[in-house]
């Protein structure tokens, strides 16, 4: 019954955000890749909000984009708004979120995936990991197809063991109702992988035709001509409003009300749920002293009068979720297409892998996405690209690419759930990158296009663009640095007397003048100091360069600091038990996590400083002895 | 850690005519050049050279010593780093001046060993010699978890988590404020945050002020012995030595006028300073007046004020003791008991004193010093020596991180005042909340998200 069906260098499980950037990296790498889905119709689905990027989602997209990766692209060409958000605060955090055509994403994305070469894509249900002593040698499909490998990546999203949970009902499913991965989480389990359970869930969809939208605010979209990919040049023709309402004191009484069979309450749900992403239920009952929540009503897509009910996700009883929806002000009236649920899934403990995303135990497995206990799309796509990027490296023999937590937020998300774990869906923010002001989503191609280059995803166009825009870079830099200005020129006067900015006693140069908050390199221009052929990226960061330095330069310093550590490269022999000093819980947790770095090492929860200066004194020894002379 | 710069005194505590204060790491040339003061390119200067100059503190704008900076530069290093040292004036305060100097500049104070880990770490020492290293950086291990716990236990725990935690939830603010730009959330506009901030900063300088505390600590009670020539000061300051442990002989000085000694009673390091030590003075009180006594009284802590119970009291000591009451804690001592006295003479000065206690002791004989340790270990306790607030900073590192956390602070509200948006202030704000981690225990980076989520309600 069971039948050879194929031979691949890389098969990717799944065809959600992580499956699709890494079949796609690993086929453009030059691997011949077979991604498989449980449905066909379902590729890059976005069963959540419709939305994608925002504070570090939106770092994590332009870092997507700089490596090679397709999310950004993808997006710019199905958006249908566009926002620049925290534009009043620094560059660092200024953050680029788009409200997409749902359909016309999955669409896109189908697109490319069958029209990528080495790329096969093919609906199934994998079954089972193929592993011959602890080294994974391919798939098994519940049909009996046997698809062999030289490398598998997971990206099962919600789908292992799904349960959907609506009130008192449940039923085993994947998100959307779609049909859940039951027997592979069973076989993850042989293979003596730790399983999570983690839950998350979903607001209802509600019918645009009965949402009275004077009683709501409009949030309308920025202009266009914001995009993702730093290769985007083209916008969409669309621009469609968000609306937001508020939640009252008797929505607020008929959630209370019926408390009870909330399944959160009853206790018929067992997964952990996200801080961030709280059912309404756990919001009252939480912060119970606030009179109203703040709701967006967003589309889902043009051809659709399908509209996502943002901040009322709940896993309520069907008939109390359309008593709590029509209380709020202009849902009256309101019919809802597709209920909220909650869905619990299994996933893996993180810390079992490698930060390559490869399972320290089973050779050649890797995973990424929501499996890792991450939630979100760009979480998931970022993982997908790096375990994609990865796995590809490791069948050439080359060396594996492991972002540091100063090089990216991809290297901050992957860093976080394999060094300490997550109990609960890891979800990116800006506040978890310490070299933040680097990190900036203006400068993602400037930090990460040449490693893309290197590994070869990133092709010759997006490369010459690159060393162009960086040479153009450096160059007005020092054009402005050599441009002195004169105190009395007319034009300067009248501009700083304008700005309110104090007159110059002696002669400065245009780099210096910039410094000034007040003055923008527009400024310049009009005074006859810029140059008027560069681009607005160059404008862009040329000041933040200049305006920026002390505390750019600061954070440098640091991260030179923090790089030193962090290249100290752990051989994987070590036997962390025989090293005397080092405590008992540093002993488990290191033997545990097997740290790739000294600098990693120190991160991992139950090591203390101590534990550190022990190892390097250690490492040093040994080195002496010649221990590792066959190892870096 | 391996990273960091380091520094400490690395000549043995006490008499010395020089003493060596070593820096060593990545910032180790820069910090000297903050500290440093003369006519040289510090920066570029060659390695294995030395500079003449003056130390001095950038923050208090004063120069502190003089002194010769060795500079050497790795590779060619003891620890095989960039390494400055500075000879300074020997003596327990100027070293510790410059060592505290340097610390503020952004050394870390090393650990014990440390320089010499870093010496095997980088390949100067033989493996014979990093066997002992591990020892030392293991008993490290056990004694660092001693003084954690005896940290913890202080009242000036209490105080720092306080600024801590009204840190974090400013941290919170402007995170959230960041990471959920479209969130229904409280958020607060510059302004507030800046009242904020002001608080903290003032009640970091009090907990600073209480490091003054904490000097007497380290460098011991100013108690200054005073009384009429022959009335035995001198012994008493011997026997008081010869009673308890002297910590440091004396500490010869160009700017010091008076023999000074260290003992420790009843656990509180204490400097005797006994005014006979001064060159042709012996009868002070006649021959420079009640001006230059005043001056010494300025200075003291406490003042042991010796009268002869033989002689009794006469009209300059009445002026000196009106002088004294009320203004710096006194202990007034009769001396000579061992000898037949008038009772008399002891009404008469019980007259002048008051309510004030004499206590009756005999230098020669050891009698009595028990009743003054006691009253001065009371008078400690009780508070009546404090300088100012409640909980006392003993450790330099505690200095060192408050003064670390309170110029950060400072760093935000400057970011605030000008103009810059949250992100960049929130920088100084962790950071200052970061060290003062470092005196209560730990700073684990979760504690700003848990506070996130706790403190607003947030999510789609």
């Amino acid at each position: 019954m069971d039948f050879v069906a194929g031979d691949y260098d890389v098969i990717v499980i799944g065809a959600g955000h992580a499956g699709c950037e890494a079949a796609l990296a690993s086929s453009r790498m030059g691997c011949k890749t077979l991604i498989i889905t449980i449905s066909m119709d379902n590729i890059a689905l976005m069963p959540c909000n419709p939305a994608v990027g925002g504070p570090a989602k939106g770092h994590l997209v332009r870092e997507i984009d700089a490596l090679g990766g397709q999310m950004g692209l993808n997006i710019d060409k199905t958006n249908i708004q566009v926002r620049m958000l925290n534009t009043g605060k620094g560059p660092a955090v200024h953050s680029l979120r788009a409200q997409a055509d749902k359909k016309m994403y999955q669409e896109e994305m189908t697109k490319e995936l069958e029209a990528q070469d080495n790329l096969d894509v093919k609906q199934a249900m994998v079954e089972e990991i193929l592993v011959e002593n602890n080294v994974v040698k391919g798939v098994k499909t519940q049909t009996g197809a046997i698809f062999k490998s030289r490398a598998v990546i997971l990206t099962t999203g919600t789908y292992l063991r799904g349960k959907i949970i609506i009130g008192d009902f449940n039923y085993l499913a994947g998100p959307n109702g779609l049909q859940s991965s039951i027997n592979l989480s069973g076989n993850l389990k042989e293979l003596g992988l730790e399983l999570l359970r983690f839950k998350t869930g979903t607001p209802a969809r509600v019918d645009r035709r009965t949402i009275d939208f004077s009683k709501m605010v409009e949030q309308p979209g920025d202009e266009k001509n914001l995009f993702f990919s730093f290769m985007s040049k083209e916008s969409t023709q669309y621009n469609y409003s968000c609306w937001l309402t508020y939640t009252n004191e008797k929505t607020h009484k008929i959630i209370r009300d019926n408390l009870h069979r909330a399944p959160m309450y009853s206790g018929s749900i067992e997964g952990t749920g996200p801080r961030y992403c709280p059912s309404i239920e756990d919001k009252i009952v939480r912060f119970s002293d606030k009179a109203s929540h703040q709701i967006f009503i967003e589309p889902e897509g043009i051809n659709t009068y399908e509209m996502y009910v943002q901040g009322v996700s709940t896993s309520l009883p069907e008939e109390v979720q359309l008593a709590m929806y029509r209380s709020i002000s202009g849902l009256e009236n309101v019919e809802i297409m597709r209920p909220a649920y909650a869905i619990e899934y299994d996933c893996l403990n993180p810390t079992q892998l490698s930060l390559t995303l490869e399972t320290k135990n089973i050779e050649g497995l890797f995973t990424a996405g929501q499996i890792n206990g991450s939630s979100g799309y760009e979480e998931a796509a970022a993982q997908g690209l790096m375990a994609g990027i990865n796995a590809v490296i490791k069948i050439k023999g080359q060396e594996p690419l492991i972002l540091k937590r100063s090089d990216a937020y991809i290297g901050v998300l992957i860093d976080d759930l394999v060094t300490k774990g997550t109990n609960e869906p890891y979800r990116m923010l800006t506040s978890r990158a310490e070299y933040r002001l680097l990190l900036r989503q203006d400068n993602a191609d400037l930090r990460l296009t040449e490693k893309g280059w290197k590994v070869g995803l990133v092709k010759e166009d997006r490369y010459k663009q690159f060393i162009s825009k960086k040479e153009s870079i450096s160059r007005e830099m020092l054009r402005l640095s050599q441009v002195m200005l004169n105190p009395s020129d007319q034009l300067l006067r009248d501009l700083l007397n304008l700005k309110q900015s104090s007159l110059l006693k002696n002669s400065i140069s245009a780099l210096d003048l910039l410094k000034r908050p007040e003055i923008t390199y527009f400024d310049l221009i009009e005074i006859g100091y810029g140059d008027k052929e560069l681009t607005n990226e160059i404008y862009e960061q040329v000041e933040i360069q200049i305006k920026y330095e002390g505390y750019i330069t600061k954070q440098q310093s640091q991260v030179e600091r923090f790089e030193k550590i962090e290249n100290r490269i752990i051989p994987q022999k070590i036997d962390y038990l025989n090293i005397n000093g080092l405590r008992n819980e540093a002993k488990q947790k290191l033997s545990t996590i097997k740290p790739f770095s000294v600098g990693q090492a120190s991160r991992i929860s139950g090591v203390s400083p101590a534990d550190i200066s022990v190892l390097l004194v250690y490492l040093e020894q040994q080195r002496r002895k010649g221990v590792y002379n066959n190892e870096k | 850690m391996i990273n960091d710069t380091i520094a400490a005194i690395v000549t043995a505590m006490g008499a010395a005519s020089v003493g060596i204060i070593r820096i060593s790491g990545p910032d180790a040339i820069k910090i000297g050049n903050l500290v440093y003061d003369g006519k040289r390119d510090f920066i570029k200067t060659p390695s294995h050279s030395i500079l003449y100059g003056k130390v001095y503190d950038q923050f208090n704008k004063k120069i502190i010593d003089e002194a010769l900076f060795l500079i050497m530069k790795e590779p060619s290093t003891f620890s095989g780093e960039d390494i400055v040292e500075i000879q300074c004036h020997g003596g327990i305060i100027p070293v510790r001046k410059v060592l505290e100097l340097v610390l503020r500049n952004g050394a870390r104070i090393a650990e014990p060993g440390e320089f010499s880990k870093r010496a095997f770490l980088n390949g100067k020492l033989d493996l014979a010699q990093a066997e002992s290293i591990m020892d030392i950086v293991n008993a490290k291990t056990e004694k660092g978890l001693e003084v954690a716990i005896n940290q913890l236990q202080g009242g000036l725990s209490l105080l720092v988590n306080e600024v801590r935690y009204e840190l974090l939830r400013l941290v919170a603010f402007i995170e959230a404020d960041i990471d959920f730009p479209d969130d229904d959330i409280e958020r607060l506009n510059s302004t507030q945050q800046l009242e904020k901030l002001i608080v903290q900063r003032d009640k970091l300088i009090n907990i600073l002020l209480t490091a003054q505390k904490g000097k007497i600590l380290r460098e011991g009670l100013n108690v200054i012995i005073i009384g009429k020539p022959n009335v035995g000061k001198s012994s008493l300051l011997n026997a008081l030595l010869r009673e308890n442990k002297a910590i440091v002989t004396d500490i010869p000085g160009t700017t010091r006028d008076a023999i000074e000694e260290y003992i420790n009673l009843g656990g509180i390091p204490i400097k005797l300073v006994d005014t006979a030590g001064i060159r042709e003075s012996e009868n002070l009180v006649e021959q420079i007046g009640i001006e230059k006594a005043k001056e010494f009284i300025t200075k003291a802590d406490l003042i042991l004020y010796v009268l002869d119970i033989i002689e009794g009291i006469s009209d300059d000591d009445k002026k000196i003791i009106l002088q004294l009451l009320n203004k710096v804690p006194t202990l007034f001592l009769a001396n000579k008991v061992d000898l037949q006295y008038n009772q008399e003479k002891v009404k008469a000065i019980k007259n002048v004193l008051g309510e004030k206690e004499l206590i009756l002791i005999s230098a020669k004989e050891s009698q009595g010093l028990e009743a003054i340790e006691e009253r001065i270990a009371a008078l400690f306790f009780e508070g009546s020596l404090q300088v100012s607030g409640e909980s006392i900073v003993t450790s330099t590192r505690h200095v060192q991180a408050l003064q670390i956390a309170y110029d950060h602070l400072k760093g935000a509200i400057n970011s605030i005042q000008n103009d810059l948006p949250g992100d960049f202030v929130v920088i100084d704000i962790r950071s200052s909340w970061e060290h003062l981690g470092k005196i209560t225990g730990d700073t684990i980076e979760d504690d700003i998200l848990d506070q996130i989520f706790s403190q607003f309600c947030l999510g789609k």
